[in-house]
């Protein structure tokens, strides 16, 4: 019931957004071009590195390829429903987050189904090329049960993202200027797009563990490329479980915050 | 009329000062990016001794110099520039006695004070302590780097300038600003030396002039440049300072002539 009630909310949402897309096509395409423009520099980066070296901490070209692939599928899927980035601004300090919460629904869903973006997900349908093609570089076998293990691991990845970046908007509600801390973590997430293992042991253990973007590229996506010896495989299937536990932990946050909201002065 | 330029600096440098906090987080952010490189740039030479004529003692130092001048040379200048021809104010700006995009060039130089001292120097010094930086030990190198650290700014601010006038064009530029700042990182040498490339990319940034703000500065700064070769490059730095300031002539010539404010 409530589910149907949140699916229609989702139809709702999207369908005014393409609405106002549709107004500026031009722009559309544009943010598009501009969305892949950032992956593609990234990607050339390690065509132009794997022309210097054949592997990079034991992993070959065609696998590191295969994790940054494997990570732009949820990053796109986050990037969709997630686009918070003025938060504090908008609904803080501007007091919109008044009409958010005089409706029915839960105020966070609200929030980023108004935001949502879905052309994010051109970058996801770009990552799922890019793993196939190195699918079939490496030969890999495909047994049936990939795909949904794919899903899950995916969706793991989705929540995890999602889980940090809640907490972290989350701050807006107890600090007035919360300088800089989402910029930070953006360029911290850049770190588990390569296979952790050439980062020394606190950096490992922070990107597996307390900020764990490890789980969000090298570690699920190791579990289609096999053990490499550095034990990232073992724990490719725990990733829907760091995922639960860690939106688990950024709800609590949000909805503890929300309680603090008392509204902007005029 | 000099000195009104020069209180433009002065202003600018100020306001900056004013929200210095919020560049704290930044002098973070920028250790981190080194930090990934550095770490990537590890794993990549492995057991090899030189790459592209990089040794990996050259590459940290490169790695941490680019990034610290990016926090130099980095402004916002075509979101300024474009902002105001959306809202129309630049029709005020174009009746006042001075010229409009000289006015912007010294705001950026303003800021750019700002993030030398405030930013790239006590940035540089983080990244000394965190990392195996080796610093030129010539001070010859050290005025020849600042120069062309200069030229860097100027020329990536011409560049921003021509991307925010092209909003006298197109009615909305924030997805052209996004793809020249992934053009710029990408083509200027602050992600990959330009000697990474393969020979035909090379080859054609040699012809760009994207790797004179960040390639050949950081090239004279780790050592890499031959003594002799320095007189060029920063010949062609200044050449291609002198280049860019045709198109941005033509530029505003022609745009000055359809400005069309949107909701004005």
């Amino acid at each position: 019931m409530k589910l149907r009630f949140y699916l229609s909310l989702l139809m709702d949402y999207f369908k005014n957004y393409a609405k106002t897309k549709l107004t500026y096509r031009a722009d559309f395409w544009i943010e598009v071009l501009s969305d892949l423009s950032f992956q593609a520099a990234n990607l050339i980066f390690i065509l132009v590195v794997f022309q210097h070296t054949p592997t990079l901490g034991g992993w070959s070209e065609a696998e590191v390829i295969f994790v940054y692939g494997f990570f732009m599928v949820p990053f796109g899927i986050f990037g969709t429903f997630f686009n918070l980035w003025n938060f504090s601004d908008r609904y803080i300090t501007k007091g919109e987050m008044d009409r958010v919460l005089t409706r029915p629904a839960h105020n966070w869903f609200q929030v980023t189904l108004e935001n949502m973006d879905p052309p994010s997900l051109i970058g996801s349908l770009a990552g799922i090329a890019i793993m196939v093609s190195c699918w079939l570089k490496l030969g890999l076998p495909l047994e049936w049960w990939d795909i949904p293990v794919m899903i899950v691991l995916v969706l793991g990845a989705v929540l995890v993202y999602g889980g940090i970046y809640t907490a972290l908007t989350a701050i807006s509600f107890y600090s007035d200027a919360p300088t800089g801390i989402l910029p930070l973590m953006f360029n911290i997430q850049n770190y588990g797009r390569y296979p952790v293992n050439i980062y020394n042991k606190v950096i490992r253990f922070l990107l597996t563990w307390l900020i764990p973007f490890a789980f969000v590229g090298v570690i699920p996506a190791s579990y289609f490329l096999g053990d490499h010896g550095d034990g990232l495989s073992q724990l490719a299937l725990l990733t829907p479980v760091v995922g639960i536990v860690f939106m688990t932990i950024g709800m609590a946050v949000w909805n503890h915050g929300v309680k603090r909201y008392r509204g902007a002065g005029s | 009329m000099a000195s009104a330029y020069l209180d433009l600096i002065r202003i600018r440098f100020l306001m900056m000062l004013a929200y210095r906090v919020n560049y704290y987080s930044g002098i973070i952010i920028y250790a981190i990016n080194i930090g990934a490189y550095y770490f990537l740039w590890g794993a990549i030479y492995g057991a090899q001794e030189t790459l592209g004529g990089f040794t990996v003692s050259q590459m940290t130092t490169y790695v941490a110099v680019s990034w610290m001048a990016r926090a130099f040379y980095f402004n916002n200048l075509d979101r300024e520039i474009g902002n105001e021809i959306r809202d129309g104010s630049v029709a005020i700006q174009m009746i006042r006695p001075y010229n409009y995009l000289v006015v912007k060039m010294m705001q950026g130089f303003g800021e750019g004070i700002f993030r030398f001292l405030l930013f790239m120097i006590p940035g540089m010094a983080l990244a000394c302590l965190l990392f195996p930086v080796k610093l030129p030990s010539d001070p010859g190198i050290w005025a020849v780097y600042l120069v062309m650290l200069f030229f860097s700014f100027l020329i990536n601010s011409q560049i921003n300038i021509l991307t925010g006038l092209a909003a006298f064009f197109v009615e909305s530029s924030e997805g052209m600003m996004r793809l020249k700042r992934v053009a710029v990182d990408l083509f200027s040498g602050v992600i990959v030396p330009i000697s990474f490339f393969p020979g035909w990319l090379e080859g054609a940034m040699r012809w760009l002039p994207f790797q004179a703000i960040t390639y050949l500065p950081s090239s004279v700064f780790t050592g890499r440049t031959p003594a002799g070769e320095i007189g060029g490059v920063l010949g062609l730095q200044l050449l291609w300072f002198l280049i860019l300031l045709l198109p941005i002539a033509l530029v505003w010539r022609s745009a000055r002539t359809r400005l069309f404010v949107q909701g004005g």
